[in-house]
């Protein structure tokens, strides 16, 4: 290969120049003068420093313009890329609902005065007491539920392991909507527990056997906020104590320590951080959840349906803004603090550490066994009675079974059409968002230099981990709806050049890539670290450009974690409701908001008959990709069969 | 500091490069040269900045203060992709889903060469290594020995000026190892290839190497073929690091070349300048090097012992002397390897007396 002109010239006094920094000057005039006169030495001597002053700065441009390599630039600027998009779409509308929540109706700057008011009309800030109060309530209940099942699925040497963590996952597929629709069925009014099956357990026992939990209000709120946050706390447990070192326990047993206390200093101190973050995660599911407040709310107002009513019901927008602020923050604390125990955890597993075997042991493992088999028939029974609930015509009064109520005639919400906008947008979602979360993660995770705008970008790619759908819906109205801009504090009024997106389907894909970026833009980061971190080196020094490597290897190679990643964005915009319900349009309806529209109606069983068919389409999606991922694995993944 | 004078043929050269990572200084002051094609190995302790300084060569890292010339050329500022270099990482990172071929042959795409041209030169290296029947597996189906194959064939394919070795074999067996070092510089040599290899073992740089650069808390110790290492460690640290010695602390030089150790006098003609009078010094010699006499004859340098311990190890013990060496000194252990045949001859017994020497040019002077 041709050096660089530059460097051509370079090439033999490269080391002579380097001892003799001043004799390689060899135009000077004086120099053919031995012996010359002092005052002409001396001259010489200022002349040359006069030129080395000029030369070391032209040397140094030249090293710089052959440094400069088209690829690490092409990467810089797609870093670069990615901090302006992570920029627009998280942090200025933040910034938008922050100055919202600040300003009053007419936009004049007011200070902390919305807060003062909201703190000061209790019928608003009972909610902020509510929505604690359910919170802390669903976290207790669902971390220690979720802690038994754990338990069960990692150190026990139960049966049916894999069929239990399966059911566990189900309710990650549906909308809490469902779980409060469902409850509705089971304890509402005329809810089947309520009233005895109906009537049929007194007329056999002659005993009223009927009872009312008082259903809507903090009862329902928490019970459909545990099913909601029972998969995480599983998973996160199931994590944590799956890695934990059994030589512990086996050094524990050989010092001859009890069941209790080996549990109370191995076990409890080894799932320690996993502990706290199934905590705070669950504490956030509940706090900023929307869809089961909704449905069993009643008279409770928590924060999240206080923003909905403040901005749909009273189209208070300040209001709106400055609960959210309110919904926000203890959020963003809880994520900073599950942040740092994710960290600590990672550090402790950094030693080689022996996975623990459970031994035999029939009686734990049949109660743990009795154990799971409630939980997952309680979660089977829960799901199928919404589903049976869809199918029969009129519930309670006849149960013959129908397709009635997936007709969806003669009700708002949109029916079909909104069903069918939903998988087009969740479509969108998948695809634009593994692509958009892989290349970032990839961008972060790979390239050299420009460290500060890769911990920038990082630190970012994490936040929207923190917000609630309703916030991020929220400030998207803020952001996109307004065709100018005012610079907060200046006054300025800017041209917003994204107000084109407002209402379209471009706006619901960008929010729900956002609303999900961290979980799939930490998966892309995991299985980024699985390959060799030499690739990128390999590839350089064969003069492969990184966009070809990435192409060719880095893409087949995470393909599976890529089909991860698009499935969790699919599901996931299936079900929502939070983000999309303050950003559909009614040129697109869409099957969460209709769920919740048609609820509000009274039309209970099309709206769970709407629930059943997002499951039901997830599921066979999630199905769908698997399909592909493997075809495409059977192509690409040769290599994994030995 | 070492200073090397720059050589006509030298092909790779690093002039006093420093890397700092924080307030970390992973380099201090590296310079050296490598003649073409010369097998050069970079020999130190874990974290003492081999790999960095490998690293800075390949353009992977960019140094805060020196250059680097490949060829003649500066190419400092240089990319990695422009200065000809191929590496072989310590993982080898072959590319799990391309096979043996493909990863051969994925630097010679991006070129403009004809896919008859690729396959011969990918073919030709697959011979190269002795795998010529494994082109279409995939790095997973391949032994580990295989693997290293295939990641030097496929630095080779561009015909790099310079090749870098990141500790190649210290992902194998013991017993591949040694196999793998004898083809490493088989196929090094075939090719007329410059190579600088990093390593932590010693054997390794020994057996491989034409010169070793011995690098300590980043900065070059020592600079030269093995035996120069070996024989004549110019520090404490070198000897140590490459084989045993044993060091008897207190020395003073008294006259001449006689340093004296307690009450013991012992002659040094090392060849290697004497340490100023008077000063302290310590004596090393390696345990090979004592030599075991059967009578305390008139001999220079010859010492009274006791066997405290003697350790079995097949053509040799290892055996633990006491010196009595007087003065403040008295209670000095040394270890010296004596061979089992002497053992059995003089029928050596732990709590035994023995005569031994220290023959005077295998013996190294240090500043205390």
């Amino acid at each position: 290969m041709p050096p660089d002109p530059p460097q051509r010239e370079r090439l033999a006094p490269a080391l002579a120049s380097k001892q003799m920094p001043c004799e390689s000057h060899g135009g000077s005039p004086f120099e053919r003068a031995p012996g010359a006169l002092p005052w002409i030495a001396r001259m010489r001597g200022t002349c040359e420093r006069f030129a080395e002053r000029f030369r070391t700065p032209i040397a140094r441009g030249r090293r710089l313009l052959a440094g400069l390599c088209i690829n690490r630039m092409l990467q810089g600027c797609l870093i670069l890329v990615a901090c302006l998009a992570m920029f627009l779409f998280v942090v200025l509308p933040l910034l938008q609902l922050l100055s919202k929540s600040l300003a009053d109706r007419s936009g004049h700057f007011v200070g902390m005065d919305n807060f003062i008011r909201y703190f000061h009309t209790p019928a608003l800030s009972r909610s902020l007491y509510n929505t604690f109060f359910v919170s802390a309530f669903t976290t207790v209940v669902a971390v220690s539920l979720g802690f038994a099942y754990a338990y069960a699925l990692t150190r026990t040497d139960m049966r049916w392991k894999n069929l239990f963590r399966s059911v566990a996952m189900i309710p990650l597929f549906a909308p809490t909507l469902l779980h409060g629709i469902t409850l509705v069925y089971l304890f509402g009014k005329k809810g089947i527990v309520t009233t005895g099956f109906f009537g049929a357990l007194q007329e056999l026992t002659g005993l009223s056997l009927g009872f009312d939990i008082g259903l809507y209000g903090a009862p329902g709120i928490i019970i459909s906020e545990v099913i909601y946050a029972f998969p995480q706390a599983t998973i996160l447990l199931s994590v944590a104590l799956s890695m934990t070192d059994a030589r512990l326990y086996e050094a524990s047993e050989a010092l001859g320590a009890s069941k209790a206390r080996t549990f109370f200093t191995v076990t409890l101190p080894g799932v320690k951080y996993g502990l706290i973050s199934a905590f705070f995660v669950c504490f956030i599911l509940a706090f900023t959840d929307f869809g089961a407040p909704k449905v069993v709310g009643g008279n409770f107002n928590v924060l999240a349906t206080d923003i909905y009513k403040q901005v749909i019901g009273q189209q208070n927008f300040e209001m709106g803004a400055t609960v959210s602020v309110i919904l926000l923050l203890p959020a963003v604390i809880a994520f900073a603090v599950d942040l740092i125990c994710r960290r600590r955890q990672v550090a402790m597993v950094a030693s080689k550490a022996v996975p623990y075997r459970p031994k035999k042991h029939p009686l734990r493992d049949g109660a743990y066994f009795s154990y799971c088999l409630l939980v997952s028939l309680a979660l089977a029974i829960f799901l199928g009675t919404a589903a049976v609930a869809s199918l029969v015509k009129v519930w309670p009064y006849d149960f013959s079974l129908s397709l009635e109520n997936y007709r969806f005639t003669q009700m708002g919400g949109g029916g079909y059409s909104a069903f069918f906008n939903s998988v087009r947008m969740s479509l969108y979602s998948a695809l634009f968002g593994a692509l958009v979360t892989f290349c970032a993660a990839y961008l972060l995770e790979k390239s050299t230099g420009m460290q500060t705008a890769r911990k920038v970008a990082y630190l970012l790619s994490i936040l929207p981990l923190a917000l609630p759908g309703l916030v991020i819906g929220l400030s998207y109205i803020f952001f996109f709806n307004s065709p100018r801009w005012s610079v907060f504090p200046l006054g300025l009024e800017i041209v917003n050049p994204f107000h084109f997106l407002y209402g379209t389907m471009g706006v619901l894909v960008i929010s729900n890539i956002v609303h999900f970026y961290t979980v799939s833009f930490l998966t892309a980061t995991t299985a980024l670290r699985q390959l060799d971190k030499e690739f990128e080196a390999v590839s350089e020094s064969l003069g492969v450009p990184f966009y070809k490597t990435f192409a060719r290897v880095t893409v087949p190679v995470c393909l599976p974690a890529i089909v991860e990643i698009a499935t969790y964005y699919f599901v996931n915009s299936m079900a929502t409701v939070s983000a999309v319900i303050f950003l559909y349009s009614a040129d697109i309806p869409l099957a969460s908001v209709a769920v919740a529209n048609m609820d509000d109606a009274g039309d209970t069983a099309p709206a769970a008959a709407m629930c059943i068919l997002i499951v039901v389409t997830s599921a066979l999606f999630r199905w769908i990709f698997r399909g592909i991922s493997g075809r495409l694995s059977g192509k690409t993944q040769l290599w994994t069969v030995r | 500091m070492i200073r090397i004078p720059a050589e006509e043929d030298s092909f790779l050269c690093v002039s006093t490069v420093t890397k700092r990572f924080g307030r970390f200084e992973a380099l201090r002051d590296v310079t050296f040269h490598a003649r073409r094609g010369e097998f050069l190995c970079v020999l130190g302790p874990s974290g003492c900045g081999k790999t960095t300084l490998l690293r800075v060569i390949a353009g992977l890292e960019a140094q805060d203060a020196g250059e680097v010339f490949i060829g003649g050329i500066d190419v400092s500022r240089l990319p990695t992709s422009k200065r000809r270099v191929g590496i072989v990482f310590q993982s080898y990172a072959l590319f799990p889903n391309l096979s043996a071929f493909q990863n051969i042959a994925y630097g010679l795409k991006a070129g403009k060469e004809t896919r008859k041209n690729i396959n011969e030169r990918v073919a030709g290296l697959l011979n190269l290594v002795g795998l010529q029947e494994m082109g279409g597996k995939y790095p997973a189906q391949l032994s580990g020995g295989q693997q290293q194959r295939v990641a030097l064939a496929r630095a080779m394919a561009l015909s790099p000026g310079l090749l870098l070795l990141d500790e190649p074999l210290s992902a194998l067996d013991a017993r591949v190892r040694v196999m793998l070092r004898e083809e490493i510089r088989r196929l090094q040599r075939e090719l007329g290839v410059t190579t600088l290899m990093v390593t932590h073992d010693r054997e390794e740089a020994l057996t491989m190497a034409d010169r070793i650069l011995v690098v300590d808390e980043g900065r070059v110790v020592q600079c030269g073929t093995p035996m120069e290492i070996y024989d004549k460690p110019a520090s404490s640290f070198v000897a140590s690091f490459i084989g045993s010695m044993n060091f008897l602390g207190d020395a003073v030089r008294e006259t001449g070349n006689v340093y004296r150790i307690g009450n013991v006098r012992l002659e040094v003609e090392n060849g290697a300048p004497p340490a100023p009078l008077g000063n302290r010094v310590t004596v090393a010699i390696r345990p090979e090097d004592i030599v075991v006499r059967s009578a305390d004859g008139l001999r220079k340098n010859g010492l009274c012992a006791r066997v405290c311990s003697l350790e079995f190890r097949g053509p040799h013990y290892r055996s633990t002397l006491r010196l009595h060496l007087g003065g403040e000194e008295d209670s000095s252990t040394i270890h010296a390897d004596i061979p089992s045949e002497k053992i059995r001859r003089f029928g050596i017994k732990e709590n035994m007396d023995l005569f031994v020497q220290l023959p005077a040019d295998r013996i190294q002077v240090y500043a205390a």
